[in-house]
């Protein structure tokens, strides 16, 4: 087949970012021809400043190089402005009289700076601050002069500075309003950044309005620039002016072609400008009337725009929320959405420990978090910059939200929770052994923009995933204004743009019973899907349509397909059931005859009350299931594992309730349970709590009246400490209420989301309403629980007993 | 000089699945191949441990002509043995033919 033409114009981060997801997507359905106006491959432009700064070079902020561009067969043209497309013939036009024919065309065009229309703009030493040119002038001059001024105190003008005072020069922000980033900051920290940053050595003058520049030619007119004049009739030695007062979207060439513009080009929501072949992304597009100046928002466009070249047909572009930080080092703020002192009904949350350096501001409406201003101490700025785009509703962690998110995990990272107080050296990632330092230098080298980016190409929080809320903070502080936290209804994978609900939606309304119909129906970009969709997509079937979904064991990880634990020599690990933690002298006779007679390596008691014996060969399992006789312990599935239990009123000196009976009812009742991700129940008998009830998804306490019901305790990667549901008085009732709680989480949740997880998203009111006031909605999902569980067999019985079925387990010899 | 060994019947192996044929090598040391079948009925053979840390490829999940470790999910290409970027690694890869609905795999000689 042919390919079609696509020629992109603009080789920067937001053109080549959709060139970068179209390869991925659909590598072979486009000639692409890239033409660029700088001399460079495309470049990370937010790390400019940096360059500036003395922090980096110029080499490190590439992200694609030549050879890139040569190997995934792109044609690219840089110094070269395109002037004029001739959209009946479908062909662009360069100043150096190259040309280029089109099917599809994408216009990255960006923006630029804008400059001030004042006497003497055009003069000498007198720049905007955009590009590399840009920078390097500004490095010249600083060799050859020594006052600098900067027109504007928003966030370039501050990085300019900033850089400007490292290279040696003297430096003055020159500033309209009565504070700095107003449109970031309000009045306090504007204020407290001021003063941080006179400590560094700027000068500022705020409400202040330039008249005009002159310049050293004899009529003051011509020349390079030498002094600023201000309205108020004062002046200041200006040998070098930057104009960093906004940025204007770049959209002459589309306008000279016809497209129609409004203050940008003006594009749907499919990126479409209103020349159905032409497309168009970044800062130089008006999308609903918005024009965005950050990277974040480009990258989303970009997005959808692939996907749309790719004839995929599926993304829409719906508008950003745009957080900002300033890369300044040493200077540490963040902000996001709306935080103006608007009298709207709006509440504001403030933290000011002006003598720490710290002030952190929360406005709130209707149960929603609108804006946030962060100074001092920023390591909250995403998780806050997340709940006000997700418009999470508050209310329930309202008085500790100041506090920030206690999100990190517990271990692996030295106690450590702000990594702006890590050094390089220290160790964020304690799986894979991955320091500060790396995780800095591989976000600037090789231009990382997401926490996947990260995880994917450091490992750091790609095990445990303990240490992410660590990584996520260096990400942040690294890129500046450029991260934007992953959204919390991402995509299931990279086969589908559908996230977890929508899939559980289609899978229930259109009765997909199998892997193969759902991914058709629902548009799968693979044939087979992938390793992370395919076992979600399987329980996601399974949950919905019990008995009526077929269960696709090739979908399913190696654990539950041997219904072993693949350890990590490639042997398996047996662990039988043992109700509620008891056992008796002849299942341990038996247990000990298998360990002889298979020479089991290890035998070891578990932490949930029952034996593991480890180190078995894989052609050993089905024997040993055949000699031990006891049912499978799934302690290898996302399903039920253990029911912990202490000793109870049975024996126990102290006991109120029979824990130990209650545990063994529960486990037998439940047994067999597929669920998003492993479930652990703990029953104790009194409130001494001997089972620690408190860290398990169900944790139960027997009491001298009846039963308190616990849930979402979590005691692995993150101590999470179960809450309060209910309490109960009969064991009917722990078996109802903690089973139809089980049951809607195994509806509801995300695959892989712990109860913990999926209760932090959904809330424990929506939990309490579906569980304690709505009677007949708990009966009906306890029935269905049961329902699903019905017939269910112990799997290595089945084993034991289809033995011939199962020849792909056995080794061939040759 | 080929060295062509039959090894199962053709439905004996596992759509998007594998089995694993013991073999040994030129010093009559045993090691496993892992002989993988696509969704679309292509057959592949690649060594069966892992470049990364040894982990069985033929317990992993096999989609596209893929392959993930099961041990820390590494993709291996089922087509030239070559772990997906940012990993850097490689498993041998065996020839392998179908005749008469059985599996053949070429060893080297």
């Amino acid at each position: 087949m042919q390919k079609m033409k696509l020629v992109v114009v603009g080789n920067g981060m937001a053109g080549m970012r959709v060139v970068e997801e179209l390869l991925k997507i659909a590598p072979d359905i486009y000639d692409i021809t890239v033409f660029g106006d700088e001399p460079y491959p495309n470049y990370n432009r937010i790390m400019l400043s940096p360059v500036l700064a003395n922090e980096q070079t110029i080499n490190d902020i590439i992200l694609n190089t030549r050879e890139w561009y040569a190997e995934n067969n792109i044609t690219l043209y840089t110094s070269a402005r395109i002037n004029k497309i001739d959209r009946k013939n479908r062909v662009v036009y360069a100043e150096d009289g190259a040309s280029a024919e089109y099917d599809r065309l994408l216009l990255a065009t960006g923006s630029k700076p804008f400059m001030l229309p004042i006497e003497g703009a055009n003069l000498e030493g007198v720049i905007g601050y955009r590009d590399i040119k840009d920078t390097n002038d500004m490095i010249d001059a600083a060799k050859k002069h020594k006052h600098a001024v900067v027109i504007g105190g928003g966030l370039l003008g501050l990085e300019a500075a900033n850089g400007l005072k490292i290279q040696g020069m003297e430096v003055t922000v020159i500033h309209r309003n009565e504070w700095l980033l107003e449109k970031q900051l309000d009045k306090t920290a504007g204020k407290m950044l001021q003063k941080n940053l006179e400590a560094k050595g700027l000068n500022f003058q705020l409400k202040q309005n330039t008249k005009e520049l002159t310049g050293d030619g004899a009529d003051g007119k011509s020349g390079r620039v030498n002094t600023i004049h201000f309205t108020d009739g004062s002046s200041l030695p200006a040998d070098l002016v930057v104009m960093a007062v906004g940025i204007r979207p770049n959209f002459s060439l589309a306008e000279s072609a016809g497209i129609y513009c409004n203050k940008g080009i003006v594009v749907n929501d499919t990126m479409q400008t209103y020349d159905p072949r032409v497309y168009a992304v970044g800062e130089c597009v008006a999308h609903r009337g918005i024009s965005y100046g950050l990277v974040a928002p480009l990258f989303e466009m970009a997005k959808v725009c692939a996907t749309h070249l790719a004839n995929f047909g599926i993304g829409q572009y719906k508008g950003s929320v745009t957080s900002t930080k300033l890369k300044v080092t040493g200077v540490d703020l963040f902000s996001a959405g709306d935080f103006g002192n608007i009298d709207d009904g709006r509440e504001e949350i403030v933290l000011h420990d002006a003598v720490g350096g710290v002030y952190k501001k929360l406005v709130i409406k209707d149960d929603k978090i609108i804006g946030s201003v962060l100074y001092g101490d920023t390591a909250d700025g995403a998780w806050y910059f997340k709940m006000l785009r997700d418009g999470k509703p508050i209310h329930e962690i309202r008085d500790s939200l100041m506090f920030g998110q206690d999100s990190l995990g517990n271990t692996g990272h030295q106690g450590q929770d702000k990594a702006a107080a890590m050094t390089n050296e220290m160790e964020v990632c304690g799986c894979n052994g991955v320091c500060k330092g790396t995780i800095v230098k591989a976000i600037q080298d090789q231009g990382l923009f997401t926490i996947d980016d990260v995880k994917k190409q450091t490992k750091a929080g790609s095990s445990c995933g303990s240490c992410v809320g660590l990584v996520e903070q260096i990400l942040a502080s690294t890129l500046g204004g450029g991260y934007a936290p992953p959204s919390s209804s991402k995509a299931v994978c990279g086969c589908s743009d559908k996230n977890h609900e929508e899939v559980r939606a289609e899978i229930r309304t259109h009765k997909y019973l199998n892997i193969p119909d759902a991914m058709k129906g629902m548009g799968w970009r693979t044939p087979n899907g992938c390793a992370t969709c395919r076992p979600a997509l399987n329980y996601y079937l399974l949950s919905t349509w019990p008995h009526e979904a077929v269960d696709d064991p090739q979908s399913r990880f190696i654990n539950e397909r041997v219904h072993a634990n693949i350890q990590k020599d490639g042997t398996y690990s047996v662990i039988p059931r043992m109700y509620g933690g008891v056992t008796s002298s002849d299942q341990l006779r038996k247990i000990a005859d298998v360990a002889d007679k298979y020479a089991v390596p290890m035998v070891k008691v578990t932490g949930g009350q029952r034996i593991d014996l480890l180190g078995v060969k894989k052609e050993d399992l089905v024997d040993m299931w055949k000699d031990l006789d006891m049912p499978s312990g799934y302690a290898y599935a996302k399903g039920i594992r253990t029911v912990k239990t202490c000793v109870g009123s049975e024996f126990c000196r102290f006991g109120t309730q029979n824990s130990t009976q209650m545990g063994i009812d529960i486990e037998k009742a439940f047994d067999h349970m597929w669920a998003p991700h492993k479930v652990k129940f703990a029953v104790s008998g009194c409130p001494r709590n001997c089972a620690e009830s408190g860290i398990k998804d169900v944790g139960i306490i027997g009491v001298d009246s009846g039963w308190e019901i616990y849930v979402g305790g979590n005691g692995g990667i993150k101590t999470e400490v179960a809450q309060f549901l209910c309490k109960v008085k009969t064991s009917d009732e722990v078996l109802e209420y903690s089973g139809a709680f089980i049951q809607i989480y195994r509806e509801e949740a995300r695959y892989l989301d712990r109860t913990v997880h999926w209760i932090e998203r959904v809330g424990l009111e929506y939990v309490k309403q579906r569980i304690l006031e709505d009677a007949e909605g708990r009966k009906a999902a306890y029935e269905r629980l049961l329902y699903a569980l019905q017939g269910a067999v112990n799997p290595w019985a089945e084993r034991v007993e289809k033995r011939e079925q199962h020849k792909e387990f056995e080794t061939i010899i040759v | 000089m080929s060295n062509w060994v039959k090894v199962a019947p053709f439905d004996e192996i596992p759509k998007l699945g594998a089995r694993v044929v013991r073999t040994k090598d030129s010093e009559q040391k045993e090691f496993d191949i892992g002989v993988f079948r696509t969704e679309d009925d292509r057959i592949f053979a690649i060594n069966n441990t892992c470049p990364h840390k040894g982990g069985p490829l033929s317990q992993g999940i096999v989609y596209g002509d893929k392959v993930a470790c099961p041990m820390h999910s590494w993709k291996i290409s089922l087509v030239d043995g070559k772990a997906e970027e940012p990993d850097v690694g490689e498993t041998a890869c065996f020839n392998t033919k179908i005749e008469d609905g059985f599996v053949y795999l070429e060893l080297k000689a």
